[in-house]
């Protein structure tokens, strides 16, 4: 199929159509709204199922009934409205159901703003719903990326049996970019566990995230444990950009880690090696990466639209061998490839 | 020896946890029977919700979902929306579809999902241990109203069958009592017309059951259905508010 | 050896003025062309309020930040605001455009080229102001070389949809009036 040019909002709703979405309930925000118009529109054209709930608590747990009932799911939302739906997510964790939930960040805390941020790493690879549960999270850093990790985001819902998030940010969401839609995979099974009816063939199927016995409820979690464990092993993914001879190594994800490539070719031309590495999933975070650092590195600058969240994560798999630097801009201020420079230069000349 | 009457295939046959006396166990059972007279068990997705019948899911003998507080219209909603030749129901308490989920319940009314609510008001928080529910009655002390439910900073108690009847979605609305025989047969025939509804198709339908919580009241089973009878029935008339034929 | 190609453009004006539609030609152009492209509008309450700009990248290499805030190579004014907002925009050396129709101040700057172009004026001429938009795409395409002409009645229908292809000559020959008016300059 050939290239379009596609807003990132858009480009995911058709991605997901793609990877066999079979319903779609959603709440409007900024800045991913574009999303949901998409898919009221094409939804219902392709014999699907679109449904704008009243709220988001709502909508994800329209999520949570229709997932249970064996649909391919989908959700979206952005900063605030992710945060009401932490409800429904930790009942889906819980209750082991697949969905995709899209995370088109701004900036906060409370109503924040509407421009683009980072400050929900936490929100996303923390949790907010309660108990021990995680999200498999991908940051994708272009559209073509996030297209094709919403098509993987969907089998490894099906895989892990549990809540797959692609956290993006509102310039993700509103940019336009050339895309490529990957082919329709083949054609998806209604899982056993799902309420369908038992059509007299079988016992009932219970979905359900409550175990009154605390040695029930120890063992669920112990089994909720081996699969987040599993995804740590096999799905920890990331990207190594100049990291042969680099000074300094910069870690961003997303948007900023665009940013960080303009500083790292700017100082290239001046002979100055910087590297990069971009986590792409932000759980199970890449701890893999933090192994060994070219023997060249002296330091570490992380970069995010934040005052700095996943830098706690840098800390500890950095485990104290290289001094960590940390350069943000939060409230929908994007930082800038100069300032990024600039932030090297201090680190590399020492004076920092 | 011919078998005059059996448990309904309707219930699995756990032992439920339901208080002496308490009408869950009766609402169960129409719930039941009717799914089973219609011939929908096998193709019955209910949800269940947070409060007494948090547990209904180990009761009713087909597919069932247990909702977030509240949240079993949205459930609910989800479940028919991909699976529209299942027949789905939620059953819901006071607590759940009067306080914290007026939200949910409110938008699949006016959406007219095809779907079945049973509702049970038994003017108390049953689960929790007896706190003020949005039905419970003006005067009536609970655990967090001691000196009896006040007008002033509590307001009044709240009729879900007259609000959701203004809502032009709702296309059947019923309360029905569950205190004696006579109201019990007549709770069934508008059970069995909630998921008749349903099955042509006719969009949102709820019965409201009024029903008793004998140990939150402090009163015995037979005192807990006279008090329904002499103080909730009047407060909360029973009879038909809508039905599918009449446009609003 | 061809030439090197790294594209930065900043366009602004008023909501209405085609602005979005223009940058995103340009963007679609450069897509058809083979080239890394980019197109990032602004968003919100803005946009409503009646401003719009957008960031446009055509490059040969992959492109890092979408946004432009110093370094454009071309910027683009449609309005007065937009002149004062964007003109420290340009890298040294860039290309100000700015559509004298509508803007009455002059660019400040004197290390970069600055061209004022009367787009509402030669629409008109042409028979339809709503056109000014093309009359500034192609004075910045006879400037920049940033696609060739070849590519834009794809990048046309693409942007504008199958129901407007009847608009397309007008637009085709706002685009030519536009270069025509750069090139006399020369």
């Amino acid at each position: 199929m050939a290239k379009v040019l596609m807003k990132g909002n858009e480009a995911i709703g058709e991605a997901a159509m793609r990877a066999g979405l079979d319903a779609f309930f959603g709440y409007p925000i900024t800045p991913q709204s574009e999303l949901p118009e998409y898919l009221s529109r094409e939804m219902p054209a392709r014999g699907k199922v679109f449904v704008q709930a009243e709220s988001e608590v709502a909508a994800i747990n329209m999520i949570y009934g229709a997932a249970g009932a064996g649909a391919r799911v989908m959700t979206s939302s952005s900063s605030p409205g992710i945060a009401l739906k932490q409800e429904g997510i930790t009942y889906i964790a819980g209750s082991e159901l697949p969905c995709v939930i899209c995370s088109v960040g701004r900036s906060g805390p409370g109503l924040g703003g509407i421009q683009p941020g980072q400050a929900d790493y936490y929100q996303a690879t923390k949790g907010g719903g309660n108990g021990d549960y995680h999200l498999l999270v991908y940051a994708p850093a272009n559209i073509q990326e996030m297209c094709d990790m919403i098509m993987e985001a969907f089998d490894k819902a099906d895989y892990y049996r549990n809540p797959v998030m692609i956290l993006a940010d509102g310039m993700i969401g509103q940019m336009m970019e050339p895309v490529e839609f990957k082919e329709l995979k083949k054609e998806r099974e209604v899982p056993a566990w799902a309420t369908t009816g038992t059509e007299g063939k079988r016992a009932p199927n219970i979905i359900n995230s409550l175990y009154l016995n605390p040695e029930d409820l120890e063992e669920h979690n112990i089994h909720l444990t081996k699969k987040y464990d599993e995804m740590k092993e096999k799905e920890e993914q990331w990207e190594e950009y100049n990291l042969e001879n680099a000074e300094v190594i910069c870690i961003a994800y997303g948007t900023t880690s665009r940013i960080v490539k303009n500083a790292i070719e700017t100082l290239k031309d001046e002979g100055i090696n910087v590297g990069l590495i971009r986590p792409k999933t932000l759980w199970p975070f890449p701890e893999k990466a933090f192994k060994e650092y070219p023997k060249t590195a002296k330091a570490i600058l992380v970069v995010e639209m934040s005052t700095g969240q996943m830098i706690t994560d840098v800390r500890a798999f950095n485990e104290g061998r290289l001094p960590v630097y940390f350069y943000g801009r939060s409230g929908g201020m994007i930082p800038t490839p100069e300032a990024v420079v600039a932030e090297l230069r201090k680190i590399i000349e020492g004076g920092k | 020896m011919a078998i005059v009457y059996e448990r309904s295939k309707g219930l699995t046959n756990a032992e439920t946890h339901y208080c002496p006396g308490c009408t869950h166990g009766i609402a169960h059972k129409l719930v039941a029977e009717s799914l089973v007279e219609l011939g929908v068990l096998d193709k019955a997705v209910g949800v269940a919700p947070v409060g007494c019948s948090v547990l209904a899911y180990n009761y009713f003998n087909c597919d069932m979902q247990e909702a977030a507080h509240g949240r079993a219209p949205a459930v609910a909603t989800g479940i028919k929306r991909v699976r529209p030749d299942n027949i789905v129901f939620s059953y819901q308490g006071d607590g759940d579809l009067a306080s914290i989920g007026t939200a949910e319940i409110v938008h699949a009314a006016h959406r007219s999902e095809n779907i079945t609510v049973i509702f049970i008001n038994n003017a108390i928080y049953g689960m929790t241990g007896g706190q003020m529910a949005p039905t419970t009655l003006l005067g009536q002390k609970t655990t967090t109203s001691q000196n009896g439910r006040q007008l002033e900073g509590q307001g009044a108690p709240i009729r879900i069958a007259e609000l959701l009847s203004q809502v032009p979605g709702a296309k059947s609305v019923e309360r029905v009592s569950l205190h004696n025989t006579q109201n019990i047969r007549k709770a069934k025939q508008a059970i069995l017309k909630a998921f008749k509804n349903q099955i042509d198709g006719k969009g949102f339908s709820i019965v409201e059951c009024l029903s008793t919580c004998p140990t939150n009241w402090g009163k015995s089973p037979v005192d807990a259905m006279k008090w329904l009878e002499e103080n909730m029935i009047p407060y909360y008339p029973l009879g038909v508010f809508r039905t599918p034929e009449e446009e609003i | 050896m061809a030439k090197k190609v790294d594209h930065r453009f900043v366009m602004a004006g008023f909501g209405g003025q085609g602005i979005m539609s223009m940058g995103m030609m340009l963007t679609y152009a450069g897509m058809i062309e083979n080239k890394n492209v980019s197109w990032l509008p602004s968003y919100g309450p803005e946009m409503r309020g009646g401003t719009a700009n957008c960031n446009v990248i055509i490059s040969d290499k992959a492109v890092g930040s979408p946004l432009i805030t110093t370094n454009a190579t071309c910027a683009v004014v449609m309005n007065q605001p937009s002149l004062a907002k964007f003109e420290s925009s340009v890298e040294e050396g860039g290309i100000l455009l700015i559509n004298s129709s509508l803007v009455e101040n002059k660019a400040e700057r004197d290390d970069i080229d600055v061209y004022y172009v009367p787009c509402n004026e030669i629409a008109v001429e042409l028979g339809n102001p709503r056109v000014a938009n093309m009359i500034m795409l192609g004075a910045v395409l006879q400037l920049t070389e940033a696609v060739t002409e070849d590519s834009l009645p794809e990048a046309f229908k693409a942007v504008f949809g199958a129901g407007k292809e009847h608009l397309l000559p007008i637009n085709k020959e706002a685009i030519k009036k536009g270069a025509e008016f750069i090139a006399k300059q020369a």
